[in-house]
């Protein structure tokens, strides 16, 4: 359960919204209270109890020599002085987020407000802020959506991959369920190939652990893993000499099926390449060969298909039907695991969707991540501009803020839109404005993608 | 058929479907080994019944010796290309997303480097003999006519192959660049040369024991040496280009 909520677009720059007990606690894991050790760790409670017995028993004598004297002393010290510097386990854990306060009953209840530190604060933006904040503690995945449930056909715990000194991705935890599209973001270098490689066990992680298929990612379980997943890589990688036939032939015996014509015929007409068949593949347009590339992806009617970028370089007709199949897969229940850039693509394809850019940023419902981090808008357009707009909007209980938009039109902030719409209709004919539109505010996938990727995604892009 | 025998026939299949499309590798094996053996060839069917009989076996013995090159020379390339070949035309990487086993997968693609090279290696010594047989002097025949010599090719052909086969694999599986694994994979087969070069000096005689017991010194070499490929072979410097291990011990984990 981990969870994080930028929160700050139109929030005071102090304030920022966490939820408690789920930000990333490696970097903080080297601190150390009391002597060396956390009291609220199992080493805190092995130490603690250790002592506890050896005062016990110095205590138990009958006779009390100055060494065991002594010795309680010492141990008693060093119980209250863990204890007062490590504090509740509520506290240290406040005190490991590097905030100066947290508001304890919210602690309790879920999502509370946090003051940051003036040292983080200085006179950066927001989004600085969360972004320090970010840096210092890790990343945050949504903790209703996150949650591990019988349907997790993939699990990822804290799982890092380090390429010598270079980080491919670090500390990232999400679960994908079964019969989704997942759609996995972020831009150049992000992270989100070697991500694929790992979970589809072409390489080893450095630390953490997952599940794919319900299988533990190790060596172990490699062959076992690799049966129940296709990889589509974003180059195809098929043998051009070879026709497209003898191509899914191949990968067929390599999955072990003797006699495979009747998969290999059902590959091919889920791709619309039957006609193709005993055409070499260098003969082959990209998009033909793309397309021969997922029907290897079935030939062996994976759980979980891990596609790379599938549409990358194809003419708007070739991803059309690379999305009609990820669309008739998902209907068959299959897993889609889906790199990509293309946001527009992520957001009609995908369920859920995560923002990798080397840590997590995010991961849940396109709709969720919207209402996480933009705050409920109406769009009004009207003929003429307002003679008062202020006086108007401000004297609406509904509107929280308003502000004009690049195209004249006005952007009114408010929590209820079913609620506040017909108020601030009537409003606004009442006060003679001829309203020409009035709409509630959306956002992108791209809007939320570079609120939480941002600048570096950018650069990282370039 | 278990999966594991369908997993490596499948890939000899496709490594025997590919040499058919690529002409390079046919006309290579087929004539290598004429530029090998023709000059001795011809010598041999020169010498005249009245030729002293050490000229005889010296000359039978380098032809000998050339025609065990062809198991040799023949494969490197091809198993130098195998790895690092299939990673330079991307198909590696899907290819190692499959259930096949590295075991597997390196024994079909050495299966499929040697089987048509000692193909080769015993057709040119069957129509060599023949040839011989019928159209060289009787001296010549003779010599050449000796069931140990039959032993020795018989046995080390494939043998040697295998050897030249894993070196060539081994080299694959650690280059970055194809061109240098070919040329690689080419030098470091040339050691194997060793054993049929001592029989040809007359070293050692290649009496039938001694081709047996040697044949199971290289059998044991040759299953030795695909243990070791076989644990070379690192799929995540191959699909990455670093180590997984190097990279724990570098980051300190």
């Amino acid at each position: 359960m981990r969870s994080y909520d930028w929160g700050v677009r139109r929030r005071p720059p102090e304030t920022l919204r966490h939820e408690p007990a789920v930000i990333n606690r490696q970097w903080f894991a080297r601190r150390r209270y009391g002597f060396g050790v956390r009291p609220t760790t199992w080493q805190g409670w092995v130490v603690t109890a250790v002592a506890v017995a050896g005062a016990i028993g110095a205590l138990a004598g009958v006779k009390k020599t100055a060494g065991e004297i002594l010795f309680v002393v010492v141990v008693g010290f060093y119980l209250a002085l863990a204890y007062s510097l490590g504090g509740t386990k509520k506290q240290v854990l406040a005190t490991e987020r590097g905030l100066e306060s947290v508001d304890e009953p919210a602690l309790e209840s879920g999502i509370a407000k946090v003051r940051v530190p003036r040292a983080i604060l200085g006179a950066q933006s927001p989004r600085d802020i969360a972004e320090a904040i970010v840096s210092h503690t890790g990343k945050f995945a949504d903790a209703t959506e996150d949650a591990v449930t019988s349907d997790s056909v993939i699990v990822v715990k804290h799982l890092t991959k380090q390429f010598g000194q270079r980080v491919a991705f670090e500390d990232v935890t999400f679960t994908v369920r079964r019969g989704e599209v997942f759609g996995f973001l972020g831009p150049n270098g992000a992270g989100k190939t070697s991500m694929v490689r790992t979970l589809s066990t072409l390489v080893a992680p450095t630390s953490g652990t997952a599940e794919v298929a319900s299988l533990a990612l190790a060596s172990k379980h490699d062959v076992e893993i690799r049966e129940h997943i296709a990889v589509m890589t974003e180059v195809p990688g098929l043998y051009l000499r070879l026709s497209v036939t003898e191509n899914l032939a191949f990968f067929a015996g390599l999955y072990g099926y003797r006699d495979a014509q009747s998969r290999i015929d059902r590959a091919l007409e889920a791709v619309n390449l039957t006609s193709r068949a005993s055409d070499l593949c260098g003969s082959l347009s990209k998009g033909l060969r793309q397309r021969v590339g997922l029907a290897r992806a079935l030939l062996n009617d994976p759980k979980i298909i891990f596609l790379d970028e599938p549409t990358a370089g194809l003419d708007p007709v070739a991803s059309l039907e690379v999305h009609n199949l990820i669309i008739a897969l998902r209907d068959k229940g299959v897993t889609v695991f889906l790199t990509t850039h293309r946001l527009d693509e992520a957001e009609k394809l995908c369920d859920r969707v995560a923002i990798l850019n080397t840590t997590l940023r995010t991961v849940g419902r396109i709709d969720d991540l919207r209402q996480k981090m933009f705050e409920k808008s109406i769009l009004v357009s009207t003929a003429a501009p307002l003679a008062n707009p202020e006086g108007l909007f401000s004297s609406m209980e509904s509107v929280a803020s308003w502000s004009m938009d690049d195209t004249g039109g006005y952007v009114l902030t408010v929590s209820d839109v079913r609620a506040a719409a017909p108020v601030i209709t009537r409003a606004l004919v009442a006060d003679g404005a001829d309203v020409l539109s009035l709409a509630e505010g959306h956002h992108s996938l791209e809007e939320v993608y570079l609120e939480l990727v941002g600048a570096a995604g950018r650069a990282g892009e370039k | 058929m278990n999966q594991s025998a369908i997993r490596i026939r499948a890939v000899m299949r496709k490594e025997f479907q590919e040499y058919r499309r690529n002409r390079f590798i046919i006309y290579t094996m087929g004539t290598l080994p004429l530029i090998f053996t023709a000059l001795p060839v011809i010598t041999l069917f020169s010498i005249s019944n009245t030729a002293p009989p050490s000229v005889v076996r010296t000359q039978v013995a380098i032809t000998l010796l050339l025609l065990l090159v062809i198991p040799v020379v023949l494969p490197a390339t091809i198993a130098a290309y195998s790895v690092i070949g299939e990673r330079d035309q991307g198909t590696l990487e899907p290819l190692l997303t499959t259930p096949i086993s590295r075991e597997e997968f390196l024994l079909g693609k050495s299966l499929a480097a040697t089987i048509p090279t000692v193909g080769v290696a015993y057709v040119f010594f069957i129509v060599l003999v023949v040839a011989i047989r019928l159209g060289a002097s009787s001296v010549v025949a003779h010599a050449v006519w000796q069931p140990s010599w039959f032993l020795a090719e018989l046995l080390f052909a494939p043998l040697l192959a295998a050897w030249s086969v894993w070196v060539g694999t081994a080299i694959s599986a650690r280059s970055s660049d194809v061109r240098v694994a070919q040329q690689l994979g080419t030098l470091a087969s040339l050691p194997a040369l060793v054993l049929p070069l001592l029989m040809s000096l007359q070293v050692f005689k290649p009496t039938a024991t001694v081709a047996v017991v040697i044949a199971v010194a290289l059998a044991v070499i040759d299953v030795g040496a695909w243990r070791i490929v076989s644990k070379m072979f690192d799929r995540e410097r191959l699909i990455t280009g670093a180590s997984a291990v190097t990279m724990r011990a570098e980051v300190g984990t």
